[in-house]
């Protein structure tokens, strides 16, 4: 069965996806670093900034190994600026 | 803010600064992950406890969306029985907001330019020992506002 998890880009990663939010389905037992790979695939501008973005699923920083599961939301977090 | 027990109150407010590195700046846009931004606050406000166990109060409040020069964009106030502490608390807070919380922000230049500003990665938040930090869910003292 597939996976569908929800996909959040914020700051230069929104510019880059061209959108906040989408959703994508993926093969079940996928990895954090397999959904970056078919984003990065989808929005080409995404990948020249990957090495500073931080990967966040369900609010907490994700390894690029860790495992998607139904219903994650995954979020592709740029540098961080407040203040 | 004020308490009996409490002889120093610092407060700390970041402002929308005319310039940086980029030119001069006109305004500047706020953004946050904002379920994660507040996880990660609530956190901040747990680590000031724990690391100066007497401090009576922290507040945190930063402001989203698009902001003038002059403008306050972020305010921490931390209460506690001695200034050393309450300056140490406040300052330790207002560095973690720049480096670890999910917020961005977009500043918009006299020439018409718009451009990120250059950040931080976020790091995982773990203890000393790597294991991941989780909040209570008990504190509210802090916001982020429109």
């Amino acid at each position: 069965m597939p996976i569908r998890v929800k996909v959040l880009y914020f700051g230069q990663a929104r510019d880059a996806a061209g959108t906040g939010a989408e959703e994508f389905s993926l093969p079940s037992t996928s990895s954090v670093g397999a959904l970056v790979n078919v984003s990065t695939k989808a929005h080409q501008l995404l990948q020249g900034m990957s090495a500073s973005m931080r990967i966040a699923v369900n609010e907490e920083i994700a390894r690029e190994g860790d495992r998607l599961s139904d219903g994650d939301v995954v979020a592709f977090l740029p540098p961080v600026a407040g203040g | 803010m004020g308490e009996p027990g409490a002889g120093a109150v610092v407060l700390f407010l970041g402002t929308v600064r005319d310039n940086s590195e980029a030119g001069s700046v006109d305004r500047i846009e706020y953004e946050a992950y904002e379920p994660m931004a507040e996880k990660r606050l609530e956190r901040v406000e747990e680590d000031v406890f724990r690391r100066w166990p007497e401090t009576r109060v922290v507040k945190i409040v930063h402001r989203l969306g698009g902001l003038a020069v002059g403008e306050v964009s972020v305010a921490v106030a931390v209460s506690s029985p001695h200034r050393a502490e309450a300056f140490e608390a406040c300052r330790h807070v207002i560095e973690t907001i720049k480096h670890d919380v999910p917020i961005w922000k977009r500043e918009r230049l006299a020439d018409g330019r718009e451009l990120w500003v250059e950040g931080t990665p976020a790091a995982p938040w773990k203890d000393k020992k790597d294991r991941p930090i989780h909040t209570h869910g008990t504190s509210k003292n802090h916001a982020l506002r429109n």
